[in-house]
């Protein structure tokens, strides 16, 4: 056992930012395996590290763009789908990524969400579900499942909450996928597909947040939430994204649901520009 | 094991010597790594870091297959396999 270890010679470490580390997540938090996959999918998807910006949302899932070491903005709350879009539109050279929690896309940004999936916007979306909001103390949200309890909910949750991959999807994605953190490998998989895919790829990543949502939830170890997904986990790749909502004693469905071919945002702009220039000449 | 033939995979598929490096400032004790381990070559000792976790070390490392389990599921980025690793 020794901490020094060269840098260079690991993947996950060359790309994230050494000085920030250790990082602040809580021990068992589920956001630091799933941005291992997404630096292995990099890896391995072989793009240009240099054309791939990172933008996050606000939230414990916020902190990604300030741990990864590459061109990566950390937005407003909410706000990082449309600083995302407008970004790959000024520069459609670049391959931009959306890490965010699920707080900061679905709640706050969910009216950003659905019009850029609805535009089909050239963009990879990885959002890491956790159930509630995090960073300011574990209040309920709009991906609490029903009877859940948080901290806004002590009684358990009175309301339904969305079937993310079926929003989406109904939305326009074209590329729609969910794993649980600890379907580690085909997440990392199905980052590198939607990274090299064309239009807006949305991966759900279900991850455990042990200090809030699991304590409140008897799941107060990260070890808990995990077992929990060994248990309840079914791969069903192909599924209709509308029976794969999250009920408290259904099965965890995981799988790519969506992976269709449609003109994206981009390809769109271009026709408006291609028909504008035949009306002046 | 005696084989009849050599397996097509096997160059692939064979279990590598590795050896476990576990950085001592990252790990925060969160077992994952433990408990996911298919050799259970890895246990949570009693030691503890400067910030006060429990913190994960390597039990007999000649029971590790190179698999990096470990490594992908570790929240901290804490473990490092040196893969092809032979003692000198
Ligand atoms: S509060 Fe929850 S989501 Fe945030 S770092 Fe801790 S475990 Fe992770
Ligand atoms: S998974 Fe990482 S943080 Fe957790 S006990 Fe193992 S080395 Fe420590
Ligand atoms: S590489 Fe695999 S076998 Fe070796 S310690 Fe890690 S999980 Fe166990």
């Amino acid at each position: 056992m020794t901490s020094s270890t060269k840098v260079e010679e690991y993947i996950t470490d060359s790309l994230l930012r050494q000085d920030r580390m250790p990082h602040i997540w809580c021990p068992g938090c589920g956001i630091g395996p799933a941005v291992g996959c997404f630096i292995r999918a990099i890896e391995s998807s072989g793009l240009d590290q240099d054309k791939i910006a990172l933008i996050s949302g606000i939230g414990c899932t916020g902190r990604v763009a300030g741990y990864v070491k590459l061109d990566s903005f950390h937005t407003t709350h909410g706000r990082a789908l449309p600083f995302a879009m407008g970004l790959g539109l000024g520069n459609p050279e670049l391959n931009v990524v959306v890490f965010s929690g699920d707080g900061d896309l679905i709640a706050i940004g969910g009216n950003h969400l659905i019009h850029t999936a609805r535009r089909n916007v050239d963009m990879t979306v990885i959002c890491l579900n956790n159930f509630n909001y995090g960073m300011t103390g574990g209040q309920m949200g709009p991906t609490t499942p029903l009877n859940a309890r948080s901290n806004t909910s002590p009684y358990g949750n009175i309301e339904y909450p969305f079937n993310v991959p079926y929003l989406v999807a109904a939305s326009g994605a074209t590329y729609v996928a969910r794993w649980t953190m600890l379907h580690a490998r085909q997440l990392e998989w199905s980052i590198a597909e939607a990274l090299t895919k064309p239009g807006f790829s949305f991966i759900e990543v279900l991850g455990p947040c042990p200090t809030l949502y699991g304590r409140m939830n008897k799941m107060a170890r990260g070890m808990d939430s995990l077992n929990y997904y060994k248990e309840n986990s079914v791969v069903r790749n192909g599924a209709d994204p509308k029976d794969v909502d999250l009920t408290s004693d259904g099965p965890i469905v995981v799988g790519k649901f969506v992976d269709i071919e449609r003109p994206t945002f981009w390809e769109q702009c271009q026709l408006v520009i291609d028909r504008a220039q035949a009306k002046k000449d | 094991m005696k084989l009849w033939r050599t397996p097509f995979d096997q160059a692939e598929k064979a279990t590598r010597p590795a050896k476990v490096l576990i950085d001592k400032d990252r790990c925060k004790g969160c077992s994952y790594c433990v408990e996911f381990c298919p050799r259970g070559a890895l246990v949570l000792s009693d030691e503890l870091n400067p910030k006060g976790y429990t913190l994960a070390a390597v039990a007999d490392e000649s029971k590790c297959l190179g698999c990096g389990l470990c490594d992908i599921l570790c929240p901290e980025f804490a473990i490092h396999l040196v893969l092809n690793f032979t003692e000198s």
